[in-house]
C-alpha cells in the first residue's frame, strides 16, 4: 500500500504520547480525530495575531477576522461543492445542526404530516424530532434494520407516502460503520419529502459532493474531520434555509432592529446570531486544507486497505461477533466476543494504550435491535498502522484469555 | 476486623501486586469468588444507575447488619464491586457511614483499575451509602 503513514503520522502531536506506559494507539476516530499541527497552529495563530470579532469593526484585525472566517466558509462551499456560500451556516457541530432544522420545521409541519428517520440513528438525529412531532403533532416512523446492519429500503419504500414531509438519515451508521445509500434520497424525492443527511461520520472518510447527492440538508462537525471541537455546519439548499426561522435571536443574525419590530439578516447570518467560533471555524478551514493536502480518496483507499486488514485478522479470533459486517462501509468494526463484556474488553485494551470505544455508542435503538448491551468499537482513520492492528489483535487475545 | 482495618490490608495485598495484569486478575478472581445473587433480585429496581455495565445491588438488614448481595455482567465491574463488599459487608449502618474508605484511593482503584467513570464504582459506594443512611433511621 503506498501511503506514507509515517510522515502523516509527525503531522500529530498528540501521536508521541504514551498511555499506561505504552505508546498511544489511537482507534477512537468515529468519537474524534486527532489534530494535526497546522491546525493546532490556526488558533493560536488566530489569537495571537488577529483576534477580533467579525462583521462589525472597522479596523484592520476585524477585517482580517472576518475574511478568513469567510474563507473558512469559502474552502467548506468548495469542499462539499454547495451551490453558494449563502447555504453554509456555521453551528456549533451536528446536534446543533439538526436542531435549526426541527425547530425550523416545528411551526411548518401540522397533525397528520409523518417523518421518518432510520433505524441506524445517533441519539441526536432521534431526540430533536421526537421532541418536534410532541409540539406539531406530526408522525414519527422508522426504517427498520437488516441483519447484517443495513437499511430495509424495501420497508422504507412502504412506510413513505404523500404524507410523508421530512427523511431523515445518517450518512454512515456511527455504531456500525454502514454507509447508507444514494437511493434514500431519491426515494423521498419521488414523495416529494426533504431530506436532512447527517455528514458526522461520512465527511472524514470519503468526498462528498452536495449538488451531486441532491440532499437538501447536510451537516458535519469539524472534530470529526481533523479540526477543532465546537465547531460545525449547516447546509441547505438557499430556498429551504430561506423558509425556516431563525433558532436563536440575538446580533449579527439581524438586519434592522426597533422595539416594534425586527427584520431578520440574509444568509447566512440568519442563522448566526452571536459572536460565532471564529477560531474554531478558520481552524475548520485549515482542516479541510490538511485532508484535501492527502486527498480524501487517497484516505479513503488506505483506510479501506486498514479495514480489510483488521476485519480478516479480528474474524480469525474465536467467538468474535462483528456487527455491519457489509461490503459498503467506513473503517469502522463493532464488535463483541462471545461470552464478554464490551467494558470487559475495553478497560483491558487501555491498559495497552489503545483506546477504542465500548458501549452503546449513543445508538441505544441499534443495540436493542441485536438485542446486546453494548459493542467495543474500533474506527479507524490514516492515521493508524496495520502494526497498530496487530497490537490490537495481541491485547484482544490477551484480554480474552485474561477473562475466560 | 473494623473496615479501616480490612481496608489497609487490602492496601497491603495490592502493594505487593507489580502491574496492572495483577490487580486485574486479583479483581477478576474475586469476581468469581463472590456469592451468587438470586435471579429474582436482578431487577431494574436493584440495578445501579451510572455504570456502562450492568451492577445489581440489594440489600437487606438483620441484626443490626446490612448485607448486601450484588452481581454484574461484566467481569472488571463485578470484581469492583466484591472488592467493596470485601470490607463493607455485614456492618452496621454506623460503621459504613462513618467509614474510612481511603483504601479506595490507595490502592489505585479509581485511578488504576478504573480507566474512566463509566466503571460506577463512586455510583456503586453512593448506592451502598444510601442503604446505610437508610437503616440507620431504623434504628
Amino acid at each position: 500500500m503506498n501511503f506514507d503513514v509515517e510522515n502523516i503520522r509527525k503531522d500529530f502531536p498528540i501521536l508521541s504520547k504514551k498511555i499506561n506506559n505504552k505508546p498511544l494507539i489511537y482507534f477512537d476516530n468515529a468519537a474524534t480525530s486527532q489534530t494535526p499541527t497546522s491546525v493546532i497552529n490556526s488558533i493560536s495563530n488566530y489569537y495571537n495575531n488577529y483576534n477580533a470579532n467579525i462583521h462589525r469593526g472597522v479596523h484592520s484585525l476585524s477585517e482580517k477576522a472576518t475574511q478568513d472566517f469567510e474563507s473558512a466558509r469559502t474552502k467548506i462551499k468548495e469542499h462539499f461543492n454547495a451551490g453558494d456560500t449563502k447555504e453554509i451556516i456555521f453551528t456549533s457541530g451536528t446536534t446543533h445542526s439538526i436542531n435549526i432544522v426541527a425547530n425550523g420545521y416545528t411551526d411548518i409541519l401540522k397533525s397528520g404530516d409523518e417523518i421518518i428517520v432510520s433505524g441506524l440513528e445517533h441519539h441526536s438525529n432521534i431526540v430533536p424530532w421526537q421532541m418536534m412531532t410532541k409540539k406539531n403533532n406530526a408522525k414519527l416512523k422508522v426504517i427498520p434494520l437488516k441483519e447484517n446492519g443495513e437499511l430495509d429500503l424495501k420497508v422504507f419504500e412502504n412506510l413513505i407516502s404523500d404524507k410523508t414531509k421530512l427523511v431523515f438519515v445518517n450518512h454512515v451508521s456511527n455504531a456500525l460503520g454502514v454507509i447508507n445509500p444514494k437511493k434514500i434520497i431519491e426515494i423521498a424525492h419521488k414523495n416529494g419529502a426533504i431530506v436532512l443527511v447527517d455528514g458526522a461520520q461520512s465527511s472524514a472518510h470519503f468526498d462528498i459532493d452536495l449538488q451531486k447527492l441532491d440532499v437538501d440538508f447536510f451537516t458535519a462537525s469539524a472534530h470529526k474531520l481533523c479540526g477543532p471541537t465546537g465547531i460545525g455546519f449547516l447546509y441547505g439548499k438557499k430556498e429551504l434555509l430561506d423558509l425556516l426561522p431563525p433558532y436563536m435571536g440575538g446580533g449579527e443574525m439581524i438586519s434592522e432592529v426597533t422595539f416594534e419590530k425586527t427584520t431578520y439578516a440574509d444568509l447566512p447570518h440568519k442563522f448566526e446570531a452571536g459572536t460565532p467560533n471564529i477560531s474554531g471555524a478558520i481552524a475548520f478551514g485549515y482542516a479541510l486544507d490538511y485532508l484535501n493536502n492527502i486527498g480524501l480518496d487517497n484516505i479513503k483507499k488506505y483506510e479501506d486497505y486498514l479495514l480489510k486488514y483488521a476485519t480478516n485478522k479480528l474474524k480469525q479470533i474465536d467467538g468474535m461477533i462483528i456487527y455491519g459486517d457489509t461490503p459498503n462501509k467506513t473503517s469502522v468494526i463493532s464488535f463483541n466476543i462471545e461470552g464478554l463484556h464490551a467494558y470487559d474488553i475495553g478497560s483491558i485494551l487501555d491498559k495497552f494504550g489503545i483506546a477504542v470505544r465500548t458501549g452503546q455508542h449513543c445508538a441505544q435503538p441499534i443495540m436493542d435491535y441485536f438485542k446486546i448491551s453494548g459493542t467495543v468499537r474500533a474506527s479507524f482513520s490514516f492515521i493508524n498502522t496495520v502494526e497498530e492492528i496487530d497490537e490490537l489483535i495481541k491485547a484482544i487475545t490477551f484480554a480474552k484469555q485474561m477473562l475466560s | 476486623m473494623t473496615i479501616s482495618e480490612k481496608g489497609q490490608s487490602l492496601v497491603e495485598d495490592f502493594s505487593f501486586m507489580e502491574d496492572w495484569t495483577e490487580k486485574y486478575q486479583y479483581l477478576i478472581d474475586l469476581s468469581k469468588n463472590l456469592a451468587p445473587m438470586d435471579t429474582k433480585f436482578k431487577v431494574e429496581d436493584n440495578l445501579i444507575k451510572g455504570c456502562q455495565s450492568k451492577v445489581w445491588l440489594k440489600a437487606s438488614f438483620e441484626n443490626e447488619l446490612i448485607n448486601f448481595q450484588a452481581d454484574s455482567d461484566a467481569i472488571i465491574s463485578k470484581g469492583i464491586v466484591a472488592i467493596l463488599l470485601s470490607v463493607l459487608n455485614d456492618r452496621k449502618p454506623n460503621e459504613i457511614l462513618n467509614a474510612d474508605l481511603s483504601f479506595i484511593d490507595q490502592i489505585g482503584l479509581k485511578e488504576h483499575l478504573s480507566p474512566n467513570r463509566a466503571n460506577g464504582l463512586s455510583s456503586m459506594l453512593k448506592q451502598i451509602k444510601f442503604y446505610a443512611l437508610a437503616y440507620s433511621k431504623l434504628n
